[in-house]
């Protein structure tokens, strides 16, 4: 079975003054419908500017975007963006951080609802908005039909949120993108649209690519991980496989360095050195290792040679772009980080 | 307790919009008569979410604003109503670190400018020098002490907020409150922003008041840990026994919220689903200010407002503690 989504060596990159940055190097990944894919990444490793590719976002910009992109097999990436545009907001369509920022404060959140169903559907405004209605109370929206009418700043960040989503999912798309939908929310409200979506993919069967830095909301959400750096994928598996047994060593570095709610608090969090690489600099070889640990035990390949992403074993699903052998990356794991979890 | 800072009552009303000309303004109630003391070298951590009140209350504390009501005392001075003047000198020992580490630094002042302002402004000479005593605080922090003339826009947002670290230790403060100083930051790099604070308290003997929204965060930083709702201070224990047996629903459920990163405990937590927003703070509910989101709530919540009273070693406001 082919998958819903599947995309196959794609690179973006953005010419600028100070050089070309190289925002996403050769990335592949599929994503099923009903599944949810987690893109985890600091802020810079290319994770939103693949999932505007996704709908087709950069044309008509400055920026080279090459491999394909492949809806249901069309290929995004190759088609005009007109007819990208028939696609947005019925077959995908997205959710983005900041739910202030995305909604037009001139215009009401059911004229915002219903501009998208108005569009890909004959039908008339009054219909429209009886969609918009029908949405909002869909999205635990309170009095939907007063609500309707309410500009975005008489919605609190939790319901500007919800209205967000229900736009997005207002024509019933395939697949929904969401960009860090919950960071600028409380953990309560957070809380609150984890399980929304949740339910929501459930019951229209959405693929959803979700987009964060928090590995608290992937391993509550999705069903795979990608774990980028610098623009290149550098993990890719099963939630289960990447959060329990990373195998990259930057993998290693987040889990070890997160506060949790368990564990002992007195312990000094083990945290990765340096910080994340420009993009217009990228360190030689992998891009990872002026921060890696474990360099010694490679050698020069890790500052000389980019690593390939290959399976853990042969035939696993589970990637990783790693200089250090299987056996090595099992031993420092169960010795030095699996203790630390 | 010997303490180093003690607030009672603290209370602070910013005015809110007028409806029309001849009406009443209205009165956002962002912090309401909160107390608490902070121990000689404690570090006390103050969560909650956003609107809760925890920025405004670092602020007070630091004289950044000016209380509507209550006292504040400092080092066994009463310093609630000083003026700007009569708090410099204060202002050594009671430091601040902002959250933002691009908008809390001048653009146009060199790194040594920036860490040497505390000495500038408190009419300070240190021994040896200010150069000296600059390029030594930012060793402390963990930058090279040759970046001396560099600008902020030069360094990155971690290193950014260790200059405003530098910036806070400079005059050997007893007191440095801490609003949300690692929120800003790539998750890789809040770790090192932490274990350097941890290291630094523990080292100076400096007492926190480290305010942060993200519970596991304060919880590697934290001795005792305040839970803030809507301006009120609804339950402050010890670590440990706020962490593994909360008393106020509210902070239950707030611990309940946290998204579990280890994907075989997800759905073994007991999950418990506030529904709704925090109210506003310009009309608050009555009595008790949670009672609104609360699936304990009774009558007598919505009638009176309960005290923050002692139940084992922990302080809670409720009607209905656990």
């Amino acid at each position: 079975m082919s998958k819903f989504l599947e995309v196959n060596n794609l690179s973006i990159s953005f010419p600028t003054e100070d050089g070309v940055v190289k925002a996403v190097d050769n990335m592949s990944f599929s994503l099923e419908k009903g599944k949810t894919l987690g893109i985890v990444g600091e802020s810079g490793s290319g994770k939103s500017v693949t999932s505007l590719a996704i709908l087709g976002l950069h044309k008509g910009s400055t920026a080279e975007v090459s491999g394909e992109i492949l809806i249901d097999g069309q290929d995004i990436n190759a088609m005009a963006e007109n007819d990208v545009r028939l696609l947005r907001g019925k077959v995908m369509s997205m959710i983005f951080q900041d739910a202030l920022a995305a909604l037009h404060p001139y215009y009401t959140v059911g004229n915002q609802i219903a501009e998208a169903y108005l569009v890909h559907n004959k039908v008339s405004k009054s219909e429209a908005k009886k969609r918009a209605i029908e949405m909002l109370d869909r999205v635990g929206i309170p009095e939907p039909q007063k609500r309707v009418d309410d500009y975005p700043h008489q919605f609190s960040g939790g319901m500007r949120q919800r209205a967000m989503i229900a736009m997005a999912l207002s024509c019933n798309p395939s697949l929904l993108i969401a960009d860090e939908p919950t960071t600028a929310l409380d953990v309560t409200v957070q809380a609150q649209i984890i399980d929304l979506l949740r339910d929501l993919q459930k019951e229209f069967n959405t693929a959803i690519i979700l987009i964060t830095h928090d590995l608290g909301v992937v391993s509550e959400t999705a069903d795979d991980i990608l774990l980028m750096y610098a623009g290149k994928a550098i993990e890719y598996g099963t939630v289960r496989d990447v959060l329990q047994k990373p195998q990259h060593p930057y993998g290693w570095g987040l889990l070890t360095s997160i506060p949790r709610l368990t564990g002992d608090p007195e312990k000094s969090l083990a945290a990765i050195p340096g910080t994340p690489p420009s993009l217009i600099s990228v360190p030689s070889g992998c891009a990872f290792h002026p921060r890696c640990s474990y360099v010694k035990q490679v050698g020069t390949a890790c500052s000389s040679s980019i690593p390939d992403l290959l399976p853990v074993s042969a035939g696993a699903h589970h990637l990783v772009r790693c200089h250090l052998d299987t056996a090595a990356r099992e031993e420092i794991f169960r010795s030095q980080v699996a203790p630390k979890l | 307790m010997n303490s180093i800072l003690k607030v009672e009552g603290l209370t602070k009303h910013f005015p809110g919009n007028k409806h029309s000309l001849f009406g009443k303004r209205d009165v956002v109630q962002a912090v309401d008569g909160i107390s608490f003391e902070v121990a000689k070298g404690e570090a006390i951590g103050l969560v909650g979410e956003s609107g809760c009140g925890k920025s405004t209350t670092g602020r007070l504390t630091t004289r950044l604003l000016e209380p509507t009501a209550g006292t504040i005392q400092f080092d066994g001075n009463d310093i609630t109503h000083l003026s700007n003047a009569q708090m410099r000198p204060i202002r050594a020992d009671l430091q601040i670190i902002f959250q933002d580490p691009y908008a809390s630094l001048n653009p146009r002042h060199t790194v040594g400018t920036i860490v040497a302002s505390p000495f500038r402004i408190g009419g300070v000479e240190p021994e040896g020098g200010t150069k000296k005593r600059v390029q030594e605080l930012l060793e402390i922090v963990g930058l090279n002490p040759e970046h001396y003339n560099r600008y902020p826009h030069e360094f990155s947002g971690g290193q950014r907020q260790r200059i405003g670290i530098a910036r806070a230790l400079a005059l050997r403060p007893k007191l440095i409150v801490a609003d949300e100083p690692v929120s800003a930051l790539d998750v890789s790099i809040q770790a090192q922003v932490i274990n350097l604070l941890k290291d630094l308290q523990k080292q100076f003997d400096i007492a926190f008041i480290f305010i942060a929204h993200d519970l596991a965060v304060v919880r590697h930083f934290a001795q005792r840990v305040a839970v803030m709702y809507l301006g009120n201070i609804v339950e402050i224990a010890d670590r440990d026994t706020l962490y593994s047996n909360p008393k106020h629903p509210y902070t239950k459920a707030l611990l309940s919220a946290v998204p579990e990163v280890d994907p075989d405990a997800v759905g073994s937590r007991e999950r418990i689903r506030l529904t709704g927003d925090v109210p506003n703070p310009i009309n608050p509910p009555s009595g008790c200010r949670f009672r609104t989101r609360c699936w304990k709530a009774q009558d007598i919540c919505a009638s009176s407002a309960p005290a923050l009273l002692q139940i084992g070693t922990s302080q809670v406001a409720c009607h209905f503690p656990e």
